[in-house]
């Protein structure tokens, strides 16, 4: 059997078993799950292809949510209207973000976003449209085509099909041309300089992307929940991303999903057991992923499976 | 009275004090963000932690073992090193071979630890700790009243960022440090040992934070999230500084402060955004920041 | 009978695909709850954040005395069971994990929810599935306005109590010229705006404001502008690190005692973590004092002896709220929300926490509110000892008045 018919059977399987979650499991857990794993996809297409970290992706989750919210709820727009608007949001913000923060690389790239992001956050603790600590509550569903979404099923599988839809959209940036250089600039920008390719305004590209795949995360949380509060902004939110995608697995299409489903599902299930240990737990959680599995579960899962096979050692790292 | 768009020209001064009082702070943890950035090539996200620490050991010492602040002053900052060179030994050196970015991760990981384990122990709203007895109350400098305890602070933290900044750019010792900076396989290659400087570079900036830690405790409530905040804003401080001078971040961090202050008193709500701001606007006109060497 | 009616719904709403699924799932779990005739209380809190000293593992054990001594009281002929769990101040675990309770674990009533993000959003969750929201630990007035409805009871305090509970004594007082120091965001300028109303009716003058952002660590540039201003007292329109660090620099720069303080939001826990030295003489207004009578100070007493730190109005309100929601419980021998919740407004409030308190149609427990002063390092005789009851405000006037809800529920 070849690697690709390997790779659909896997695909129809995963949808096929995502299609019968909520016979399962919880719808709202699911759909957070959703969410989460479509943020840590949009974060890990900055992280994992073009090797930069950002350390204020908060802002455009948060940001969206409340653009979403706020339009939903005082504003009553239609559901998509709203989400669409949410997304917007999202990639002006990403551009504008971009445009600074991509002067710089690394360590600084980082900071910068940081910054940035809590100006964000600001924005939203003190703007008078958002309720302050409270945030907004009580957000509408609404419908979308026909279907009533207050029904949890029938949001699932919008929320399903946005995630996918976004998901595949990243998977064909990824394997497009634009992709491929992407990928270069991550290896050796100045190489990918020399080239010729205006490396600066991929990166851009990729951000502002990557930020409204985020910014429709954070809209369609926004749905679920029915509200968007700050901690949705905060930075622990952008921390949190980083971590699920490290946990996954950088630079992989599955890392970051499965990264996404542990630490969601670790918080949900800590909650009641361990109370207030939950973020040492998570701290160390990152300490420990960082020290031994830089490369995340996906990564360490396949070295292993390599090893075993006895085939050729693991790539770079990024 | 001279006025300054509206707000008297004494009461401008005074505002303008408080600010370097914050300055000050800002100064000594960008300090010490900048030395470990040197060596390690690691932004220290766990500063603030060791930060809220050095406020909570001179708050055990004096609850525990009856130490004063002046004890604290000198103890706590070696111990809080101490535990720097242990997180560096154990934990830095493993990932040092990998992406900067890394460093970055794994002491955000520390900082949750640290935090959420004083967290637990200690609750959120913290404790409160005393002005030293020898400097309480105020004096009269003119133009306000202004507790002793500021001036102090303002005094200790500029002495200690200058005699930093003299032992790295004067001394022998210091030449050393900036050599293995520059180039650490041939610094090794001259006999120093390099992994020894590394470790003592990162006790150091984090003792640098303990200090801070320590003159804040009185000022500040003493409270396991008191760092998670304060580091955010010197993050910014080091971007708008760059990361090329010693002396830059200290003075970009007096001059955040007074700007900050000025922010309170025209317009307070901005305050809390107005680094940011400059950030930004420095990124814009100078990429590498008002002191960086472009890279 | 909620969940016959739920489960019926879900059938109608489900796609056909999984009616038959639901249909089994829902026999079983309706035949369960029928059979084991247990009460479950779930006690969502803060246990680790900013707000785990006011309510958090002291709440629990205020939960844990009230199911122990009420089933020593009553011998009742159910079971009460408390699940517990921490919601980290994120409103999105809060109402996950009470939809999770409601659905999947039979929790009748869902209690304490400090922060009102939580509150606001755990109680749109039981409004949905019928069942009780008992909150104590959230202070939002929107909670029994814009957003109240009829499955929640608002039992220890709101902002409006404690703000213009404050503003009102204070000036009463004596304390004529105010000047505030306002967090700069929804909750801090509400607050502000309430109790300068208070305080304008009353006779009182403010003579200015700044608005700080949210959080500030240091406030003393703000402090500076409050004493330039000459006013008797600086109304702390803030809350939690903001309040303390505000109180304690104005200590520092010997503002105290020449003006005085109003906390406008502020617990026990936050006075004894600054010290009398740095609050002395300053107001403000509490549900519940451990050392008023010989009932708070025997329930105390034993509260302290469980947890090692006296009780705040938060912790002895929760004890209180499910206290009188069991007793409902027993008296109408049902679970069933609205018949509990009916059951819990006609019976007045009558324990060591509330006098002659009422529930209203609204949702806010109205009982009576003190207005403190903190005591002298030298006045006060043992730990904990840092009170002096100034005031007994009584309930109606201490809370909004019931005419001017904003409630939707009162003027249908």
């Amino acid at each position: 059997m070849s690697a690709f018919s390997k790779k659909r059977w896997l695909l129809v399987g995963m949808a096929g078993l995502l299609l019968a979650a909520p016979a399962v499991f919880y719808p709202v857990f699911l759909m957070k799950l959703l969410c989460f794993a479509l943020f840590a996809s949009a974060f890990n297409l900055m992280l994992g292809y073009t090797g930069l970290l950002s350390f204020g992706h908060a802002a455009f989750f948060g940001g969206a949510a409340y653009v979403t919210g706020y339009l939903l709820q005082s504003q009553g727009v239609g559901t998509l209207t709203g989400i669409a608007c949410g997304v917007l949001f999202a990639l002006v913000l990403g551009a504008l973000v971009g445009l600074l923060a991509i002067r710089r690389q690394g360590i600084y790239f980082a900071m910068i976003t940081l910054a940035l992001a809590q100006m964000v956050y600001f924005l939203c603790l003190e703007l008078p449209q958002t309720g302050g600590e409270d945030g907004l509550q009580g957000v509408p569903r609404g419908s979308l085509l026909g279907l009533n979404l207050s029904n949890d099923l029938t949001l699932y599988y919008v929320v399903l099909a946005f995630t996918g839809a976004g998901i595949l959209l990243i998977w064909r940036t990824i394997h497009s041309p634009f992709g491929r250089i992407l990928l270069a600039i991550r290896e050796n920008e100045p190489r990918a300089l020399s080239l010729g390719y205006d490396v600066a305004r991929y990166k851009w590209l990729a951000f502002v992307l990557s930020a409204g795949l985020s910014g429709l995360a954070g809209a369609l949380k926004t749905l679920v929940f029915k509200f968007a509060t700050l901690t949705d902004a905060h930075w622990h939110q952008s921390g949190e991303v980083v971590l699920m995608t490290i946990l996954g697995g950088i630079g992989t299409l599955t890392g970051p999903l499965l990264g996404a489903a542990t630490l969601v599902t670790l918080e949900d299930q800590l909650a009641d057991k361990v109370g207030s240990l939950v973020t040492v737990i998570l701290g160390a959680t990152f300490v420990i992923c960082v020290l031994l599995f830089p490369r995340g579960i996906v990564g360490a899962a396949s070295e292993f499976i390599e090893r075993l096979l006895g085939k050729s050692s693991p790539p770079p790292l990024p | 009275m001279i006025d300054i768009f509206g707000v008297p020209l004494l009461a401008l001064l005074g505002q303008m004090l408080l600010g370097l009082v914050n300055g000050s702070f800002y100064a000594l943890l960008s300090l010490g963000l900048a030395v470990i950035f040197g060596l390690l090539n690691v932004i220290n996200f766990a500063h603030g932690a060791f930060y809220m620490m050095g406020a909570f050991a001179a708050w055990g010492l004096l609850t525990w073992t009856g130490i004063g602040y002046f004890g604290a002053l000198l103890l706590v900052p070696p111990l809080i090193g101490l535990l720097g060179l242990v997180v560096d030994r154990l934990l830095l050196k493993r990932i040092a071979h990998l992406d900067p970015l890394y460093g970055l991760l794994l002491t955000f990981g520390l900082a949750l630890v640290l935090e959420g384990g004083f967290r637990y122990q200690f609750g959120v709203s913290g404790e409160s700790y005393e002005v030293p007895e020898s400097l309480q109350g105020a004096l009269d400098v003119g133009f306000m009243v202004i507790p002793k305890y500021r001036l102090w602070v303002i005094v200790v933290s500029t002495l200690v960022c200058l005699s930093t900044w003299l032992i790295i750019e004067k001394t022998r010792l210091g030449s050393y440090l900036r050599a293995a900076t520059e180039n650490p396989t041939l610094t090794q290659a001259f006999g120093i040992n390099v992994p020894l400087m590394i470790s003592l570079t990162y006790g150091f900036g984090v003792a640098l934070a303990g200090l801070a830690g320590v003159m804040a405790a009185p000022i500040f409530q003493v409270a396991p999230l008191m760092g998670s905040n304060l580091i955010i804003v010197v993050f910014a401080v080091v971007v708008i500084g760059g990361m090329g001078s010693i002396l830059g971040s200290v003075v970009t961090g007096l001059g955040l402060g007074l700007v900050e202050g000025l922010t309170k008193v025209y317009w307070p709500e901005a305050s809390s955004t107005v680094v940011f701001v400059l950030m930004a606007l420095v990124l814009v006109l100078r990429p590498a920041g008002l002191f960086g060497r472009s890279a | 009978m909620i969940r016959i009616v739920f489960c019926w719904l879900l059938r109608a709403l489900s796609p056909s695909l999984w009616a038959t699924l639901t249909l089994t799932l829902c026999t079983l779990q309706a035949q369960a709850a029928y059979s084991d005739n247990v009460v479950k209380i779930g006690v969502l809190t803060d246990m680790s954040g900013p707000y785990s000293d006011l309510a958090g593992p002291g709440a629990i054990v205020a939960a844990q005395m009230a199911v122990e001594d009420f089933v020593a009281r009553q011998k009742p002929d159910f079971k009460v069971e408390l699940v517990t769990a921490d919601h980290q101040n994120k409103g999105d675990i809060a109402a996950n994990k009470a939809r999770e309770w409601f659905d999947r674990e039979q929790v009748d009533v869902v209690s304490e929810l400090v922060t009102s993000s939580t509150a606001l959003a755990v109680m749109k969750v039981a409004k949905e599935k019928n069942r009780l929201a008992l909150i104590t630990g959230a202070g939002s007035s929107r909670i029994t306005n814009e957003d109240c409805n009829d499955v929640t009871a608002h039992w220890a305090y709101d902002t409006y109590a404690t703000g213009s509970g404050t503003g009102k004594a204070v000036v009463q007082q004596g304390g004529k010229t105010w000047f505030f120091l306002t967090a700069d965001y929804a909750f801090g300028q509400s607050l502000e705006k309430d109790t300068t109303a208070v305080i304008l009716a009353n006779g009182g003058k403010v003579l200015g404001a700044v608005r700080h952002p949210f959080p500030s660590t240091d406030l003393s540039s703000y402090l500076l502008k409050a004493q330039a201003s000459g006013a008797q007292v600086i109304g702390l329109a803030n809350a939690g690190s903001d309040t303390i660090n505000a109180v304690k620099q104005a200590s520092e720069f010997g503002i105290t005692p020449k003006q005085t303080l109003a906390g406008l939001l502020m617990f026990i826990t936050d006075i004894n973590s600054l010290g009398l030295k740095a609050t002395q003489g300053m107001y403000l207004t509490e549900a519940f004092y451990w050392d008023m009578n010989q009932d708070t100070r025997t329930w105390s007493q034993r509260f302290y002896a469980r947890h090692q730190k006296m009780p705040t109005m938060v912790q002895a309100g929760l004890y209180s709220a499910l206290t009188h929601y069991l007793e409902a419980v027993k008296a109408t021998r049902s679970d069933d929300t609205q018949v509990v919740m009916t059951q819990m407004r006609k019976m007045p409030v009558n324990d060591f926490f509330s006098h002659n308190g009422k529930l209203r149609e609204d949702g806010l427990m109205q009982h009576d509110m003190y207005l403190m002063q903190v005591k002298k390092p030298s006045e006060s005789h043992y730990p904990w000892d840092d009170y002096f009851v100034r005031a007994t405000i009584p309930g109606a006037q201490a809370f909004q008045p019931l005419a001017l809800s904003r409630c939707p529920l009162i003027h249908k």
